[in-house]
């Protein structure tokens, strides 16, 4: 049965009806694994402390909750930004990658594979693997390689191997599945740091366990400044959803807080060069768990478009369709334009150029209404230097004088 | 027409089951494949579904699919083309594909097609055993569609009599921890894995795939099990130049 009155995974892996672990055999071993220990070692005294260390000394947590005077004055309400694009390596993905090589460690694997798309989970899982002397190998879809050059060459600063993923549309839905074949060549020896809220249970609970820290700091940030231990509004962008599901984490049961996402709509809804997953999307399996995803109705999977190489993922995480289904969360899309105007804003603005992923969180604020006062916090997802040459070169494709 | 099951008992030893993704490397040959592969001895078709995302495939799979997918294979043709081998060929024909294939057609009408179709078997390596035991066994048994379920190396023995138990048509040993197609010979540790399985003495009949390519690894198969599954061998040997009769009947001789 559907238990629509909680928003957490339940015994046997679901969010709802969405979740579980489709995965070959030649997978269940690797996850078995991880599902019967994951939930023991990070709740070991050991763990934590290790954990927090980190993430305070390593990463620079907590990072700021600041409240954006222009915006604010703009949409009528307080408008706050969570700074993960201030954090060790410049977005969120170093939560979620400190903690799992800290679970590989204690799983004893010698060696890291992950899949990246936009590069920041690429270069957060090098950076944890330089950290801890472990082999690293990252996936990254070829025309991604081109799109997120930088991060590339950060990956291959920390030691990292970045191997092209050449199959199929050669970005992160490719990536993911060229990491999952080197899984089951590697089952052994290899621990599989999967970046976002997706993949077989209990991959999207734990990535979102170890992003939960978000959330958890939003509460009493918050508190301090306003008094208030909750916002009216938490709003993030979302592909496959761990900045999203660490933002919401302890609001979830909150019903005063409303939870807002942000998707990608490329080049709009219905133009057939999207990545809006929960609109498109219908039910069915990728990567292990049942979700939304952008299919035919023959069953194979779209390939997505967003200018965004963190955003075009077809499926989006299991918890996420469960809000969405259940509507818990409502669901915003923001086309390219609008994201590129949302980061040209924030940069002249607030003087932060955010990432392109985050900006699509940014983008939405204009087609929402909030009253005086509201306390709306929007996760600052990442920042913007992966995506300068995109800007550079959106901004002169369209004339915007720089 | 008979089962998987009877096939293998009848046969009882060096059974071959060959594999081939359904529209490579044309819509029109896939029939065609099905009866040379029939005429030159296999026992077995195992037909692939060509799918834009096939986690445990290697290379050579995942290009035929693509080729296949290029072509327009859907669901819908593959039952056409096994009912057009059908008018030449009884031999049986087991349905690989990945579980969200099966799910977008609609797990009840893809059994009720597949029958009709006269397609014997399936073969879902994504869909987990106790989703089988409690959602479709009984579908599945009133459609008289029987199925495998695959063990490998790092599979336990309690699953693996799971698998037994619930595999109607024979137990898939996957010989080594890898994607398909990995090329090469086969080592002690996997001899060991082998004699390991041929002890449990399993009630279902089995068959090894994964890396069988030659007359060797097949005959290793031949060894520990009742047979042997081909599959990225077979589609290399179809990518090659000539007639698609001669090009099947060299390979099964080479095997």
């Amino acid at each position: 049965m559907t238990n629509t009155f909680s928003y957490h995974v339940s015994e046997s892996g679901f969010y709802g009806e969405f979740g579980g672990a489709f995965i070959p055999e030649m997978l269940y071993a690797n996850v078995e694994e991880i599902r019967t220990k994951y939930l023991d070692i990070i709740s070991e005294p050991a763990f934590q402390e290790e954990f927090n260390h980190l993430l305070r000394d390593y990463v620079g947590r907590p990072s700021p909750l600041y409240r954006a005077e222009t915006l604010s004055r703009k949409y009528g309400a307080n408008i706050y930004l969570k700074r993960e694009d201030l954090n060790h390596t410049g977005a969120h993905k170093i939560n979620n990658t400190i903690g799992q090589i800290l679970l590989a460690k204690r799983l004893g694997k010698k060696r890291i594979i992950a899949e990246t798309g936009a590069g920041q989970h690429g270069v957060a899982t090098a950076t944890v693997c330089a950290l801890m002397g472990l082999e690293c190998i990252v996936y990254m879809g070829a025309v991604d390689i081109v799109r997120q050059a930088p991060n590339v060459a950060r990956m291959q600063m920390l030691g990292a191997s970045v191997v092209p993923a050449e199959s199929g549309s050669k970005t992160l839905k490719d990536a993911t599945n060229e990491a999952i074949r080197d899984w089951i060549n590697n089952a052994e020896t290899t621990h599989y740091i999967i970046g976002s809220a997706i993949g077989p249970h209990p991959y999207p609970d734990m990535v979102t366990r170890f992003q939960a820290i978000v959330s958890e700091e939003i509460q009493w940030q918050l508190k301090e400044k306003t008094g208030k231990d909750h916002p009216d509004y938490v709003i993030a962008c979302v592909g496959g959803g761990s900045n999203a599901a660490g933002a919401f984490y302890h609001f979830l049961h909150d019903d005063r807080v409303r939870l807002i996402l942000a998707e990608a709509a490329g080049k709009g809804i219905d133009s057939g060069h999207s990545a809006a997953t929960s609109i498109l999307g219908t039910k069915g399996i990728i990567h292990g768990c049942m979700t939304l995803l952008m299919q035919t109705s023959d069953g194979q999977i779209v390939e997505p478009y967003s200018l965004s190489a963190g955003l075009d993922y077809p499926g989006i995480g299991p918890m996420h369709a469960h809000l969405i289904k259940s509507g818990r969360a409502s669901v915003y899309a923001a086309t390219d334009d609008e994201a590129m105007m949302a980061v040209i804003e924030l940069s002249r603005s607030e003087g932060i150029i955010p990432a392109l992923e985050t900006a699509h969180a940014l983008a939405i604020l204009d087609k929402m209404t909030f009253k005086k006062d509201e306390n709306v916090v929007i996760s600052l997802s990442g920042r913007g230097d992966k995506d300068l040459n995109t800007y550079i070169k959106y901004l002169e494709d369209h004339q915007i004088p720089l | 027409m008979k089962s998987i099951r009877q096939t293998i008992k009848d046969k009882g030893a060096n059974v071959l089951n060959v594999y081939f993704t359904a529209g490579h490397p044309t819509l029109e040959s896939t029939p065609d494949i099905i009866s040379l592969l029939a005429k030159c001895g296999a026992d077995l078709i195992e037909l692939g579904m060509p799918y834009s995302d096939p986690l445990a495939d290697g290379p050579t799979i995942q290009k035929s699919s693509e080729t296949a997918l290029r072509n327009g294979q859907t669901t819908r043709h593959l039952f056409e083309q096994v009912r057009s081998a059908r008018k030449q060929c009884s031999i049986p024909v087991i349905l690989m594909g990945y579980y969200n294939q099966m799910l977008q057609y609609g797990i009840p009408e893809f059994l009720q097609e597949a029958h009709a179709a006269g397609i014997q078997g399936l073969i879902i390596p994504d869909m987990p055993m106790d989703v089988y035991e409690r959602d479709y066994k009984k579908l599945f048994e009133n459609n008289e569609i029987e199925i495998s379920f695959l063990i490998t190396p790092m599979t336990s023995e309690e699953r693996i009599h799971q698998a037994d138990r619930l595999s109607s048509a024979f137990v898939y040993i996957v010989s080594q921890s890898s994607i398909t197609g990995k090329q090469g010979g086969i080592s002690e540790k996997q001899i060991e894995y082998f004699q390991k399985i041929k002890n449990m003495k399993l009630a279902s009949p089995s068959l090894i795939g994964f890396g069988i390519h030659d007359k060797e690894s097949r005959s290793i198969a031949n060894e520990y099990s009742q047979g042997a599954i081909v599959g990225s061998a077979f589609i290399r040997a179809l990518d090659g130049k000539g007639e698609l009769a001669e090009k099947v009947s060299n390979f099964m001789e080479q095997l």
